[in-house]
C-alpha cells in the first residue's frame, strides 16, 4: 500500500513528492501521471515567480497586491502564509539548482509584473516554468523512494466511508488496469483550460483533478473565474508572456493608440510603471480589449480580432536577454520579428482560479485527500489571479500537501477496506467495456468542440444570465450525449482515444460547474462580468461558491464566506497616484 | 453503427482497410504506401472522406481540435500524410497508411495529425501537448528528419505528400509512439541534479552566480528532452548502450554550473559515454532548441584527456 | 509487456542521410592518414639503413597514392580544425569568441608550422 500517491507530475505533484520523501524517507510516495512529468504544463509557464525578495519590498505589499487584485475574493489568511513562504520555496529552488536570471554582483534578479507593486517577480529568461519543471523533475531523481508511474491515467478515486483509499489507473502503454491503493491521495493535475475553445493551455489539461474529486463528493470552489490572459497569438492561442510588458512592451489598437489609458488604468508613460496601463491586472486588460473591439478600434483577422503588442522599442538586444522565449515563439509560430514587427494578440483562456476546496494544507473535505497547484482553490487568487502568483503557489501549496499528507500517512496505518477492491472492479468493468468500442454516436471531438464554443459563448469574458442558463442546459445534454460517444480503438496499447474519453467526461463535469457557478453569482466581480449584473456585491457575494455534484450528477451551487484578515474590501485601483 | 456492413462513414473505411489488410497478409503492403497506388488506404482515406461528407451538411466541417475556427472544405486543397501505423499483436511490422488533410498554410504538421484523429481515423495513436514546442512530446520523423511535429509546417512541404514516421532508433509502442524509457534511466544514472558538500545555506540565503557562471551552463539546461538528437545519432541507433547526446549535455549543465560540488567523471569517462560518440554532429543539427550536445561531449572529452593525463588535477 | 517493434539493424544507415554519408567519407580518410605515417617510416627506414628512398617514392603508384592522401589528409585535417570550437568554448569578460577566431587560429598555426616545416626540408644545404 502506498502512503501518498500523487495524480500529476507538474511543478505542485513533484514539490509535494520532494516534501514527502524529506518529511520521512520510510513512507512509500507515487507519483501518477499521464505523461512524463516533464511534459507537464508547468513546463510553459514563461514569466516568472513572485516572491518577496527586494529592498523596500514588503509581505504586506506582496499580500495588498494579491488581495485587491483578487477584487477580494482571495481567503487572505492563505494569501499571509502564501506570500510568507514563496520567497523560502523560491530560494529552495535556487539551491535544487534552478537557473534563476540574476544581477552582475550574482543576486537573483527580480523584474515588474503586472498588478504588483514593486518588482518582486523572479524569473529564468522568460522560460521560468520550464527550468522550475526541469530542475524538480530532476531533482525528484535524487530520491529512490520516489516511484513514478508514467503514462498512467488515473480515471477514479476510491472513497469509502468519507475517506481516500486510492485510485484506478489505467497504464496508457499496456491498457493494463490496476486499483492502487493508497492511504492518501494528492491531486495535482493541473487545471482546466481546454474545456475551452481558444486556450493557451497543452492539450493534457482537462481538469481531471477536479472531476475526480467532485465525482468522488468533494466540493469545487469558484469555478467561474476564468482568467482570460490579454495576450494570445491568435490562431495558435499561443502565449506572449506578461514579461514582455513587464520588460516596456505596448499594447496598441489598429490606430497605433495606447488604449488601456481609455479604461482608468493610468495614463501613458515611457518606461514602465508599476500597477499601471500595460502592467494592470489580467482580467481588466481583457475586458478593456472587448470593449477596443465593440467600438471598432480592433483589427479583423481569419482568427478574430486583434490588438498589437509593440516590442519593437525594445531592441533585439534587450528583446533577446530578456524575453528570449518570445521571439522564438514568434519567429517560428507566428513568421514575424517582434524586433521589427507588431505581434497581434487578442485575449487568450488562460489560467482557472477556482478548483478542489481545500484549507491552507491542501486538505480537502474528504479524509485523506489533499490537492494543490491549479487544481485546488485555497484561495489565494480569488477572482483574479496576479501574473507570477502561480508558480510559487504550486511550490508552497505542493510542499504544504505534501507535509500534511505524510503526516496524514503516518497517523493513519490500518489495512484496506474491502470496498477498495469492488470499487475497483466496478470502475475495471466500466473502463473495459468503454474499451469494447462503440460505432454510433458523436465523434469525441465534435462533442468536445460544441463544448467548448457553448462555453465561450456563455461564459467568456463578459457574461449574462440567460446565455449561462441556456449553456447549463447545452451541457447537461452534451454530457448525456458523451456517454454514447463514439469509440473505435479496442486496442489495449496506448489507446488515446480511451484516455481522450475520459479527458472529453472530465472536462464536461468541470464544464457544467464553471456554468453553474456563473450563473449563480449575480454580480461582477474579478474576472466573472455579469453583464446583467454589472457592480460588485459585497453584501451578498463576499463569499466562494462552493458546488457539489448532486445525485442525479448535476451541479449543486452553495456559498462560503471570505476569510478577511486585514484587507477589508476597497475599491481596486490600478494607474492612479 | 446500425448496418455494419455498409461502408459508411470513417469507419466502415477503416475497417475495409484493416479487413484488406488482414487478407493480404504479411509482407504485402496494407493500406497505401506508394504515393502513386490509388487503391488501398488511399482509397479508404478517400472514402472515409466522402463518408464524412455525406454525414456532415453538403460540406465536410472540419474543425481541428486546437484551433477553433472551422475550415470549410469545398474547394480547399489537400496534402498527403503518410503516416506510419503499427499496432502490436495485429500488424507485424508498421506499415505507412495515407490520409487527406486539408492543405491550410498556418497548419503544422500536428495539425494534420490532430485532424486525422479528430474527423478520420480516432485509433491513430501518438504524443503531443504544449504545441509550442516546449513539452518535447511530438518529437516524430518528418520526411525522414527528426522534428518537432508542432513547429514543422504544411508549407515547408509544397504539395507534399509528407512521411511521418516514429523517431528512428526507438521501440515503437504504437503507430508513432516510442519508447523513451532508456533515456530517463540514462538521465538518472548522470546524477542530474545539484550536488553539494557540506551544511546547506538557509532558505533565507541564494547562492551567488554572476551572470557569467549562469552563461557557463545555461545553454545545456534548455534540453526539453525531446530526444530528437538520439534519434538523429548513428551511434546510439547502432548501439544503445550509448548514454547519447541529452544525458551527457544534463550532465555537462551540472558540471559546468559554479554551484555544482560533484564529479561525474566516472560516468561520463566511458566508451559509452562521451568516449562513444565519434562527433557526426547531428544531434545538434536537429536539436530544437539549440542546446549542442555535440559540443557539450567534445568539451567533456577534452576535461576528460585532461584530467587523464594531469590525474591531479580536477575541475 | 515487449510487444514494442524493434526495427531491425540497418547496415547501410550512412546512405540514408547526406551528413552521415560525409562523416564516414571523413572517417574513411583515416585510411590515408595511417598511410601517410607507414610512407614516413619506409622512408626514415631507407634513410637509416642506406637505402634510396627516392627510388620508393618516385615510383608511379606511390606517388599516384600519395596525391589521393595529400588531398585525404588535407580533407581530414581542414574539417577536424574546422570542428574544433566545438570542443573548446573560450570567453574573454563574459563574451565568447566566435567559432571563426578558433578556427582562423587553428588554421593559422597549421599553414605557420607547414611553413616552418617547409624551409627546413627546402633549404639547400
Amino acid at each position: 500500500m502506498i502512503d501518498v500517491l500523487i495524480v500529476g507530475g507538474g511543478g505542485a505533484g513533484l514539490r509535494a513528492a520532494i516534501a514527502v520523501a524529506e518529511a520521512d524517507p520510510e513512507l512509500s510516495v507515487a507519483v501518477v501521471s499521464k505523461v512524463y512529468p516533464m511534459r507537464s504544463h508547468t513546463v510553459s509557464a514563461e514569466g516568472g515567480a513572485a516572491g518577496v525578495i527586494a529592498a523596500g519590498d514588503s509581505l504586506d505589499e506582496h499580500c495588498y497586491d494579491t488581495v485587491s487584485g483578487g477584487d477580494w475574493l482571495c481567503d487572505q489568511d492563505a494569501v499571509e502564509a502564501f506570500v510568507a513562504e514563496a520567497p523560502r520555496e523560491l530560494i529552495q529552488l535556487e539551491h535544487w539548482g534552478c537557473p534563476w536570471s540574476r544581477e552582475a554582483d550574482g543576486r537573483v534578479a527580480v523584474r515588474p509584473f503586472g498588478g504588483m507593486k514593486r518588482e518582486r517577480t523572479w524569473y529564468a529568461a522568460d522560460k521560468t516554468g520550464f527550468h522550475l519543471l526541469h530542475t524538480l523533475f530532476q531533482t525528484t531523481m535524487k530520491y529512490g523512494e520516489i516511484r513514478r508511474y508514467d503514462e498512467w491515467y488515473v480515471t477514479k478515486l476510491i472513497v469509502d466511508d468519507g475517506r481516500v483509499h486510492g485510485v484506478v489507473a489505467v497504464e496508457i502503454r499496456t491498457g493494463h488496469i490496476e486499483t492502487i491503493a493508497a492511504r492518501t491521495v494528492i491531486l495535482a493535475t493541473g487545471g482546466c483550460g481546454r474545456v475551452f475553445p481558444f486556450t493557451t493551455n497543452a492539450a493534457i489539461k482537462t481538469g481531471d483533478g477536479m472531476a475526480l474529486a467532485y465525482r468522488a463528493g468533494a466540493p469545487l470552489k469558484d469555478m467561474e473565474f476564468i482568467q482570460y490572459h490579454p495576450t494570445g497569438l491568435p490562431f495558435t492561442g499561443i502565449l506572449i508572456t506578461e514579461a514582455a510588458r513587464a520588460e516596456g512592451g505596448w499594447l496598441i489598437n489598429k490606430d497605433g493608440y495606447r488604449y488601456l489609458q481609455d479604461y482608468d488604468l493610468g495614463k501613458p508613460t515611457e518606461k514602465p510603471k508599476l500597477r499601471s496601463m500595460e502592467l494592470g491586472p489580467r482580467d481588466r486588460l481583457s475586458q478593456a480589449f472587448v470593449h477596443e473591439q465593440r467600438r471598432g478600434r480592433t483589427v479583423e483577422t481569419p482568427y478574430g480580432p486583434v490588438v498589437y503588442l509593440d516590442l519593437r522599442h525594445l531592441g533585439e538586444r534587450k528583446i533577446d536577454a530578456r524575453i528570449p522565449f518570445v521571439r522564438e515563439l514568434c519567429r517560428s509560430y507566428q513568421n514575424l520579428d517582434p524586433a521589427t514587427d507588431l505581434i497581434p494578440v487578442r485575449p487568450v483562456v488562460h489560467y482557472v482560479m477556482g478548483g478542489v476546496h481545500t484549507d491552507l494544507d491542501g486538505a480537502t473535505p474528504i479524509a485523506g485527500l489533499y490537492a494543490a497547484g491549479e487544481t485546488a482553490c485555497v484561495s489565494i487568487n480569488g477572482a483574479n489571479r496576479l501574473g507570477s502568483n502561480s508558480l510559487p503557489e504550486i511550490l508552497v501549496f505542493g510542499r504544504r500537501a505534501g507535509t500534511a499528507a505524510a503526516a496524514f500517512a503516518q497517523a493513519h496505518r490500518q489495512a484496506e477496506p474491502p470496498a477498495v477492491h469492488a470499487q475497483g472492479e466496478d470502475e475495471r468493468r466500466r473502463l473495459e467495456r468503454a474499451r469494447e468500442g462503440n460505432h454510433g454516436g458523436d465523434r469525441i471531438a465534435d462533442l468536445r468542440e460544441r463544448m467548448q464554443h457553448t462555453l465561450e459563448g456563455a461564459a467568456g469574458i463578459y457574461r449574462t444570465g440567460a446565455e449561462l442558463a441556456k449553456a447549463v442546459d447545452t451541457l447537461a445534454e452534451l454530457r448525456e450525449r458523451a456517454d454514447g460517444a463514439r469509440m473505435d480503438d479496442t486496442s489495449a496499447t496506448f489507446n488515446t482515444e480511451l484516455i481522450n474519453l475520459q479527458e472529453l467526461h472530465t472536462m464536461l463535469d468541470v464544464a457544467q460547474t464553471i456554468a453553474a457557478c456563473a450563473l449563480n453569482r449575480r454580480e461582477s466581480r474579478g474576472a466573472h462580468q455579469r453583464t446583467d449584473y454589472e457592480a460588485r456585491d459585497d453584501r451578498e457575494f463576499l463569499a466562494h461558491s462552493l458546488v457539489y455534484r448532486a445525485p442525479d450528477g448535476a451541479p449543486s451551487v452553495g456559498l462560503l464566506p471570505v476569510t478577511i484578515t486585514r484587507w477589508p474590501p476597497g475599491e481596486r485601483v490600478y494607474g492612479r497616484d | 453503427m446500425t448496418e455494419p456492413d455498409a461502408v459508411s462513414g470513417v469507419d466502415g473505411a477503416a475497417k475495409q482497410a484493416g479487413r484488406g489488410a488482414n487478407e493480404e497478409g504479411e509482407g504485402t503492403i496494407r493500406r497505401v504506401t506508394e504515393p502513386d497506388a490509388v487503391s488501398g488506404v488511399d482509397g479508404a482515406a478517400k472514402q472515409a472522406g466522402r463518408g464524412a461528407n455525406e454525414e456532415g451538411e453538403g460540406t465536410i466541417r472540419r474543425v481541428t481540435e486546437a484551433k477553433h475556427h472551422e475550415v470549410r472544405q469545398t474547394t480547399t486543397r489537400t496534402i498527403t500524410l503518410e503516416v506510419t501505423r503499427y499496432r502490436p499483436g495485429q500488424d507485424s511490422a508498421p506499415v505507412l497508411e495515407s490520409f487527406d488533410v486539408p492543405l491550410m498554410d498556418d497548419w503544422a504538421v500536428l495539425d494534420g495529425l490532430n485532424y486525422i484523429k479528430d474527423q478520420l481515423d480516432g485509433t491513430l495513436s501518438f504524443r503531443w501537448s504544449c504545441r509550442m514546442g516546449i513539452c518535447g512530446s511530438c518529437g516524430m520523423n518528418v520526411n525522414g528528419e527528426p522534428r518537432l511535429t508542432c513547429g514543422t509546417f504544411f508549407t515547408e512541404f509544397g504539395d507534399g505528400p509528407i512521411r511521418i514516421e516514429p523517431l528512428k532508433g526507438f521501440p515503437i509502442i504504437r503507430d508513432l509512439v516510442v519508447e523513451v524509457d532508456d533515456f530517463l534511466d540514462k538521465l538518472r544514472h548522470v546524477k542530474p541534479w545539484l550536488i553539494r558538500e557540506g551544511e546547506e545555506l538557509p532558505l533565507t540565503t541564494e547562492h551567488a552566480q554572476t551572470p557569467a557562471q549562469l552563461e557557463a551552463y545555461k545553454q545545456y539546461s534548455m534540453c526539453i528532452n525531446c530526444m530528437l538528437c538520439y534519434s538523429a545519432c548513428p551511434v546510439y541507433v547502432l548501439d544503445p548502450d550509448f548514454l547519447g547526446p541529452a544525458a551527457i549535455a544534463l550532465a555537462q549543465r551540472y558540471e559546468l554550473d559554479s554551484r555544482d560540488m560533484g564529479d561525474r567523471f566516472d560516468m561520463l569517462n566511458l566508451d559509452e559515454a562521451v568516449w562513444g560518440c565519434t562527433f557526426v554532429g547531428e544531434c545538434t543539427k536537429v536539436c530544437p532548441k539549440h542546446v549542442d550536445p555535440a559540443e557539450a561531449i567534445q568539451r567533456y572529452k577534452v576535461t576528460a584527456a585532461m584530467r587523464s593525463i594531469l590525474p591531479w588535477s580536477r575541475r | 509487456m515487449t510487444t514494442a517493434y524493434r526495427p531491425p539493424r540497418d547496415h547501410a544507415w550512412f546512405l540514408r542521410n547526406r551528413n552521415y554519408t560525409v562523416f564516414v567519407a571523413r572517417e574513411l580518410t583515416s585510411v590515408f592518414v595511417a598511410w601517410a605515417i607507414v610512407f614516413l617510416m619506409i622512408v626514415i627506414d631507407a634513410v637509416l639503413n642506406g637505402g634510396d628512398p627516392a627510388a620508393f617514392a618516385g615510383q608511379p603508384w606511390v606517388i599516384a597514392l600519395n596525391v589521393v592522401a595529400l588531398a585525404a589528409t588535407t580533407f581530414h585535417a581542414v574539417t577536424f580544425l574546422n570542428l574544433a570550437p566545438t570542443a573548446t568554448v573560450i570567453r574573454l569578460d563574459g563574451y565568447r569568441l566566435p567559432a571563426w577566431m578558433i578556427q582562423g587560429g587553428n588554421h593559422s598555426a597549421w599553414l605557420l608550422i607547414s611553413a616552418v616545416i617547409a624551409y627546413f626540408v627546402l633549404r639547400t644545404p
